[in-house]
């Protein structure tokens, strides 16, 4: 089979529709996805603040305390704050598509989608709530 | 509740404009007209030039896919009553060519297709003294839904990707590589997957999910090609770790 339609007179005049640069702005869906894959900006981010405090841990106590001082400025705070939302934004929207990805049988049977997301969530709980027995005890 | 609604619908004729324009036709509303009975009531009564294409009206032959209010759809299976008050814009799929009006052409998904082997391959055929191939019910279950795929491109229509590379093999070909993948009775999976894990295949895909969204056979391509990521990079890791490992 020819790959390559033959036509006469008027072809080949097909038209070809040029892919805005704003299509991300024509249905909500698609904004959606453009906001999830920018997360990684935000996630990026916080993993740069982690490496900066451990070099500011490794300089010693006055250094580590500039750091946490420089933490708590409103301009960082507000960046903090965004970074956040973005990133609680990036822990869900793939939370909710892990169904998609995986596919679990037991016995046979599809397990349901409910119960994977269910399952992330609940590890998402467990391991923040360490965490937070972690770092609070000992006040 | 109207007696007529307006139906806008891209007309594109090669031979007489360079671009496609919009032409506006009042079809009479019925409450059981679909779109595709308005653009035959078009074709029938109001002007014989209008070009589209459709086959079965039952959602089975996937021909009349086309894009109505901006979302991809099947039109033998959109009601006119969910568009009231109109008017109702009818335009070709994105991102394939327009041979004409509405009508758009698919080589570049047919030669696609053709490219993930979507049959069944065996290593060896048994005789057929021996019999047919059996499978269970829950081995049919695993890729029934993959397979009820009628090819009508509204899953191409739906995603940017397949819109800013074209190169990039689609949600109903890696869907339908998958269908044979996941089949009991298939040996082939070796060979897809060099295809499927290529620059064109699985890895272009960056989950938007819209080619689930509008799929009229709900055969959720979008979870075809990320279970499938999830298999080469498992085949992957294996590769790496033991030699000679994937067989």
């Amino acid at each position: 089979m020819s790959t390559e339609p033959h036509y006469t007179l008027y072809h080949p005049r097909w038209y070809r529709r040029r892919v805005s640069v704003w299509w991300w702005l024509q249905n909500r869906s698609y904004t959606a996805f453009v906001l999830r894959e920018l997360t990684s900006v935000f996630v990026a981010f916080f993993a740069v603040v982690y490496l900066w405090q451990l070099r500011a841990l490794a300089q010693g106590p006055e250094a580590y305390a500039q750091f946490l001082a420089r933490l708590k400025t409103p301009r960082f705070l507000a960046l903090d704050t965004v970074a956040f939302l973005f990133v609680l934004f990036h822990a869900i929207t793939w939370f909710n598509l892990t169904p998609k990805a995986m596919v679990v049988r037991l016995r046979g049977k599809r397990v349901p989608d409910w119960v994977i997301v269910g399952l992330n969530y609940a590890a998402w709980l467990v391991l923040s709530g360490g965490v937070a027995f972690v770092l609070l005890r000992d006040r | 509740m109207p007696s007529t609604v307006a139906l806008t619908v891209t007309r594109y004729r090669p031979e007489e404009e360079s671009e496609p324009t919009f032409q506006t036709y009042e079809v009479p509303f019925r409450k059981d007209w679909v779109i595709l009975d308005a653009l035959n009531h078009v074709k029938d009564n109001l002007d014989g030039s209008l070009s589209f294409r459709w086959s079965c009206r039952m959602g089975v032959c996937g021909s009349c896919g086309m894009k109505v209010n901006g979302t991809p759809k099947l039109t033998c299976a959109t009601f006119l009553s969910d568009y009231l008050p109109g008017p109702i814009r009818v335009e070709p799929l994105d991102y394939f060519p327009v041979v004409r009006d509405l009508v758009v052409d698919l080589t570049d998904f047919m030669r696609k297709l053709k490219q993930v082997k979507p049959w069944i391959i065996r290593n060896e055929e048994k005789p057929l003294s021996e019999g047919e191939y059996l499978q269970t019910p829950d081995q049919v279950d695993t890729y029934k839904q993959f397979s009820m795929c009628i090819n009508c491109m509204l899953c191409y229509s739906a995603c940017p990707i397949y819109g800013l590379e074209p190169s990039f093999i689609g949600p109903a070909a890696i869907a339908l590589a998958q269908r044979y993948n996941m089949d009991s009775r298939d040996q082939g999976a070796a060979e897809r997957l060099k295809i499927l894990s290529e620059h064109d295949g699985i890895w272009q895909c960056t989950f938007v999910g819209e080619c689930t969204k509008v799929c009229p056979k709900h055969v959720d391509p979008a979870g075809a090609i990320q279970q499938y990521k999830l298999t080469a990079a498992t085949h992957w890791v294996k590769a790496l770790l033991l030699p000679g490992g994937t067989r």
